[in-house]
Order: C-alpha cells, then sequence, then structure tokens
C-alpha cells in the first residue's frame, strides 16, 4: 500500500517536475496583464512554447524576482541601476500603456482638463464644476453647479502609480505631500473606490458628474467618455493610440541606466501627458533562461503589435526596441 | 485495521486543530511588526497609508531635502525598496476598517432580522406544506449564490436605485450593508425555521386551545420555545456578515474615512486586507496581518459565543 502511494507521489513530482521545466514563469504588474495574457497565448500558438505569466501586482513581482522564484518579472516602477546591480538583476520595458481622465456629465463630451485641474480635482480641492479652473478651459461649455465625485482605484495598482506619478511630475505640491504610491489615502471627502478597472469604470458611468482616471482600453471598452488632457506644451490632447505613441517616441529610456525612467509627461507638442512604460525585470545569473523570455519579448514586440493596440496600449517603436536588442546582447541575454 | 482507522480519525481531528493555532501564530508573527509599531493605539487610530517625517539626524535631513526637489526631467522617486533612503514611516491605523466592518454588519442585521423573523414564522407556522417547500428552496438557493455575485448584482442594479432613493453615493455603508443583508438572510431564516419546527405541537396546541390566537402562539409560545435558536442564528449569521469580502469590496467604496452619514463610503477589515495585499509591502503588510488578527479574534468570540449558546440548549 505504501509502496503504491510512494510511486505515485514520485511519478507525480517527475512529471510536475517535467512539465514546469518547459515553461517560461513570470508574474508581476497587474497594469500590463492583458496585454502579456494575449502575448503569450500567440506566443504558444506559434512556437509551441508556454509562458505563464501571473497578475500579483508589481511589489510582489519585484519581490519573486528578487527570490528567484520566477524566470521574469513584470513591475510598473522601474528599479534603480543601483537597486538592479546589488540583486544581480536586468531590466528593460515591455509595453506603453495610457491613463485618461474618463468622466460623466450628461450631454458633455468634449471637456478640456488643464494639469492644475487634474491635480486640484485629485486633492479635493474642486468642489463643484463650475469651479474657475474647469470653466477657465471650457469656454464654450456649459458646466452644471453639481458635486464633483471623484472616482479611483481602490486596490492598489500600478495604474494608480503611474497617475499620481504624473501628479507629482506636474505639481510640486502633490510630490511632497503624496508622492507616487500604488495604492494612496486619497484627500478630501468627495471621492469613492471602485474595485479594479470594472469597478472604476461601472462607478463613473453610474454616478452622474463623476469623473476618475482609468486605463484607456477599460474606457474605451466601456464607452466612457474622455477628458483632452493638456501637455507639457500647454496643448489639449484627446486620448488616441496615435497620440500615445507620439508620447511613446518621446519617452528617453536609456540602455546605460537600464531604461530606468518612468516617461509620464514627456515633451512634444502632440503628446498625450499620462502615459507609463511598464518594465520586465530577470535574473542575471541565468542567461541560458533569460534567453528563452527575450526570445518571447522579441517575438512579441514585432508580432504583438495589433493586439496591444486592440487592447489600448502603445506597442514599443522601433527605435526603442533596437535599443532593447543591444542592451540584451551586450548581457549576453539574446 | 482498527487501530489504523483509530489513528487515522484522530489524526484528522487534531489536523483542524494544529491548522487553528498554526494560521493564528502566523497571523501574530506577521503582524508582529505592525504589532511593536502602533500598539494598542492601533484600534483606535483613524488613519491609514500616511507618511510623515521622522524626526531625523543630520545626515538623513540632508537627504530629505534632496528627496523633495525635483532635480532633473528624468528623476525618479525614491525608490521604496532602498531602505537606506527613507526617511519617512508611514503610519497606520485601524479605526476606521474596524468601525466600517461593524456599522456594515449592524446594517445588514437590522436589515434582515425582522424579514427573516417573517420568513420563518410564515414558512413554520402559516403556509401551507407545498409553499413552504416551494420558498424554503428559493431561500437555500439564495444561501447558495457566490458572493462575487452579490458584489456585481450589488454593483450594476442595487447601487443605482439606493443612490436614487437614499441619495449620496452609490457605493457606501448602506448598499454594502443592505446587500450583506440580503447575503446573511437566508442563513437566518432557515436556522429560525428549523428552531422553530422544534416547537412540541403539545404546547401549540394546548394555547390554541385555551384560544389564543396565531398572533400570540407566536409570540408567547413559539418564540420563547425557539429563542435560543434564534440568537444563534444571529451570531452565525453575523460571522459571515463581519467576514464577507468579495461582495463588499465592490460596494462599500473602499475609502478610509469615518462615515459621517449612512450613505458615505468608507472600509472594512476584509475588502481593506483583499484590495491592498496584492501591492502591500514591509509595514502596510504587516498592518494588514494585523487587521486580520483582528478580525480573527472578533469572529472568533463570535462564534465561540454562539457555540456556547447552542451547548447551553443541549444541556437544557
Amino acid at each position: 500500500m505504501t509502496k503504491v502511494i510512494k510511486l505515485a507521489l514520485a511519478a507525480s513530482v517527475l512529471a510536475g517536475g517535467l512539465s514546469a521545466n518547459d515553461v517560461i514563469k513570470g508574474s508581476g504588474a497587474s497594469f500590463p496583464y492583458s496585454v502579456y495574457q494575449k502575448w503569450t497565448k500567440a506566443y504558444y500558438k506559434a512556437t509551441g512554447i508556454k509562458v505563464d505569466y501571473i497578475s500579483k501586482g508589481s511589489s510582489k513581482g519585484i519581490k519573486d524576482a528578487k527570490a528567484r522564484q520566477v524566470d521574469f518579472a513584470g513591475t510598473d516602477k522601474p528599479l534603480s541601476p543601483k537597486t538592479l546591480k546589488k540583486f544581480n538583476l536586468y531590466q528593460f520595458p515591455g509595453v506603453v500603456g495610457a491613463i485618461t481622465m474618463g468622466y460623466n456629465l450628461p450631454s458633455i463630451s468634449n471637456l478640456k482638463l488643464s494639469r492644475s485641474a487634474i491635480v486640484a480635482i485629485s486633492e479635493g480641492k474642486v468642489k463643484f464644476w463650475d469651479d474657475k479652473l474647469i470653466t477657465a478651459e471650457n469656454a464654450g461649455l456649459k458646466l452644471p453647479h453639481e458635486k464633483v465625485t471623484f472616482v479611483h482605484r481602490a486596490d492598489g495598482s500600478g495604474t494608480t502609480f503611474n497617475y499620481t506619478y504624473f501628479l507629482s511630475k506636474v505639481s510640486k505640491e502633490w510630490r511632497t505631500t503624496y508622492g507616487a504610491k500604488k495604492s494612496l489615502n486619497w484627500p478630501g471627502n468627495q471621492h469613492i473606490g471602485g474595485n479594479k478597472n470594472t469597478g472604476v469604470a461601472s462607478l463613473i458611468k453610474q454616478t452622474p458628474y463623476s469623473v476618475g482616471y482609468i486605463d484607456y482600453a477599460d474606457a474605451k471598452k466601456n464607452g466612457i467618455v474622455m477628458a483632452s488632457v493638456e501637455n507639457k506644451a500647454g496643448k489639449y490632447i484627446k486620448p488616441s493610440l496615435k497620440a500615445f505613441q507620439t508620447a511613446a517616441a518621446k519617452a528617453s529610456l536609456d540602455p546605460k541606466k537600464d531604461f530606468y525612467a518612468v516617461i509620464a509627461d514627456p515633451k512634444g507638442a502632440d503628446s498625450y501627458p499620462i502615459v507609463a512604460a511598464t518594465f520586465i525585470l530577470v535574473p542575471a545569473e541565468k542567461p541560458k533562461m533569460d534567453k528563452r523570455v527575450t526570445a518571447f519579448f522579441d517575438w512579441s514586440y514585432k508580432n504583438g503589435q495589433e493586439i496591444a493596440k486592440s487592447l489600448g496600449f502603445v506597442p514599443l517603436p522601433d527605435s526603442l526596441t533596437n535599443k532593447i536588442k543591444t542592451y540584451w546582447e551586450k548581457k549576453g541575454i539574446r | 485495521m482498527e487501530k489504523i482507522f483509530q489513528r487515522l480519525s484522530f489524526s484528522s481531528a487534531s489536523l483542524v486543530l494544529l491548522l487553528l493555532i498554526g494560521i493564528f501564530t502566523t497571523l501574530f508573527i506577521a503582524a508582529k511588526p505592525a504589532i511593536n509599531e502602533f500598539g494598542i493605539h492601533f484600534l483606535v487610530d483613524p488613519t491609514w497609508n500616511k507618511e510623515v517625517a521622522v524626526e531625523a539626524s543630520d545626515t538623513t535631513t540632508s537627504k530629505s531635502v534632496k528627496n523633495n526637489t525635483i532635480m532633473d526631467e528624468n528623476d525618479i522617486m525614491l525608490d521604496e525598496d532602498d531602505e537606506d533612503s527613507l526617511n519617512t514611516i508611514t503610519i497606520y491605523g485601524g479605526l476606521v476598517p474596524i468601525v466600517g466592518t461593524i456599522l456594515s454588519t449592524l446594517i445588514a442585521l437590522a436589515f434582515a432580522l425582522p424579514i427573516a423573523m417573517g420568513i420563518a414564522v410564515f414558512l413554520a407556522e402559516m403556509a401551507s406544506e407545498t409553499i413552504s417547500k416551494f420558498v424554503g428552496m428559493a431561500i437555500e438557493l439564495l444561501a447558495a449564490i457566490p458572493s462575487i455575485i452579490f458584489g456585481m448584482w450589488g454593483l450594476y442594479y442595487f447601487a443605482p436605485i439606493i443612490a436614487d432613493t437614499f441619495g449620496g453615493y452609490q457605493v457606501s455603508l448602506l448598499t454594502a450593508g443592505l446587500v450583506l443583508g440580503v447575503m446573511i438572510l437566508p442563513f437566518m431564516a432557515a436556522i429560525t425555521r428549523d428552531s422553530m419546527n422544534t416547537t412540541p405541537d403539545v404546547l401549540k396546541e394546548s394555547a390554541y386551545a385555551l384560544g389564543a390566537t396565531k398572533f400570540e402562539v407566536v409570540k408567547d409560545v413559539i418564540f420563547p420555545y425557539s429563542k435560543v435558536g434564534i440568537i444563534g442564528s444571529i451570531i452565525l449569521a453575523l460571522g459571515r456578515a463581519l467576514g464577507e469580502t468579495m461582495a463588499v469590496a465592490f460596494l462599500i467604496g473602499a475609502v478610509y474615512s469615518l462615515p459621517e452619514k449612512i450613505t458615505d463610503p468608507t472600509i472594512s477589515i476584509p475588502v481593506a486586507m483583499a484590495v491592498n495585499f496584492g501591492e502591500a509591502s514591509g509595514l502596510g503588510e504587516s498592518a494588514l496581518f494585523y487587521l486580520g488578527l483582528i478580525l480573527f479574534v472578533m469572529s472568533f468570540i463570535i462564534i465561540s459565543f454562539a457555540k456556547f449558546y447552542f451547548l447551553k440548549k443541549v444541556k437544557l
């Protein structure tokens, strides 16, 4: 009896071990999860190599990478070259996404939000829609004297990090008081939290006179009206894939610094300001596995562009993917 | 064979105990940093995730100055993983989630209790056999609905109705409490009905024979007789309402502030844990474990309270 059990156990361990060897395991950031998931599926179809990516959140991804529990990890927050060296990791960007200001104002569909208005709304300082900060830029619109309800993510998320990072770049006051965080105790008392993107989307849709930050893909899917946002050049840009691409092209991601940069609020008259790159970490001492990981991303950069676009993400521009490839070659992981 | 059987059943039984102690210990160990940091003050502190500057020595002051000025175009926020560069401490307090948990549970109870009693009396005393069977089945089905479905239903259909009727926000203490009420309703109704059914027919018939009306029989015979079971059902429902996570996460609003009105958004312990765990690290993670420990102790007390009531009943 016991022999049978032992045999069965050994067999299952063996089988498990074998199949686990075939799979490339990844975990981390939830922001790019929808893209990575589709990429892994397409990659499996094309090559028969299985890649598993579990959406755990950036900080858990970083932890997993440090503990060497995964073959690669996703993070929205890039690690500094110093930290990378300390934990013997390499880093490169995965995909670029954008965050939009979705709102629900009956019969208004071309709202413009200035940088200071966005910060003030997030701080809970704008109480009513006919506040001067908002009306100043929307001369043609008749904004009602209704309470502003700010909708934010209830759960910790990369979306919140990238949004608050943008706020920190725009406003010094925001930077010193709140900073960029994955979850935040939002100030003011006219805000509600939605669970995940679904929660935020449905709250914006169901609450009249609400406004909130939400990633482009979910806003589009749910038919949420998105505001034009003032960029660094002072121009109002409507969220669109083209505007995101323009922004991504302006991003200064430097392979010498392990691409350590958050790309929010880039230069350029036609760049949409609230964009974010999300990153991949791989352990430096496992070049053999890393080569398989980079092969997957290489394939995805090339063949996953349409998938990324359909999900509201921006494929990395060629100039950047070439830089990444040289980075891989230099590190011997290509 | 006899021996193997004995050992097997013994080890199954002790496994439960081991698990319980194990869970408590891991919770406690994981919560230890937060307990050391905030102590019992955690229970009354309404701030959550708030950074305050630490009284720094000379070296860290210079650093903090550096960190607070925007240096250049591509400068990045300080990395929270670089522990040496931290010059602030984050304060965590559990008062808001604790109050949110208790209030949402009380609203649920206030909503569900009268309805559950009505259902139970109707099923046990008034309904014909077929209707009783049919409604009883519906109640059991209601209990079988997964909580996430209650959450989605509450968010998409119930929340707008609440906001239209009572004003205020769609996701709020009230919305969460009412949906929780619907969720605990079947448990309370079913247990209450069962304990009402245990009332001996002799007692009821004697009361009727003395000229008591149906209402008087329910009030003076059935309720006193099944009182213990009813209290037990309330406490069990309480235990479920306290720990409910998924449905409430969609409905309570997840805002760390004490509600001034019943239609204000707030947060409960399980929700705070569920929505923050994915991205928590360090002291924040430990504070979540501390909250979990508090919830564990709270439900433990309530369940054992219920157990004692049931035990008493057996002795009688």
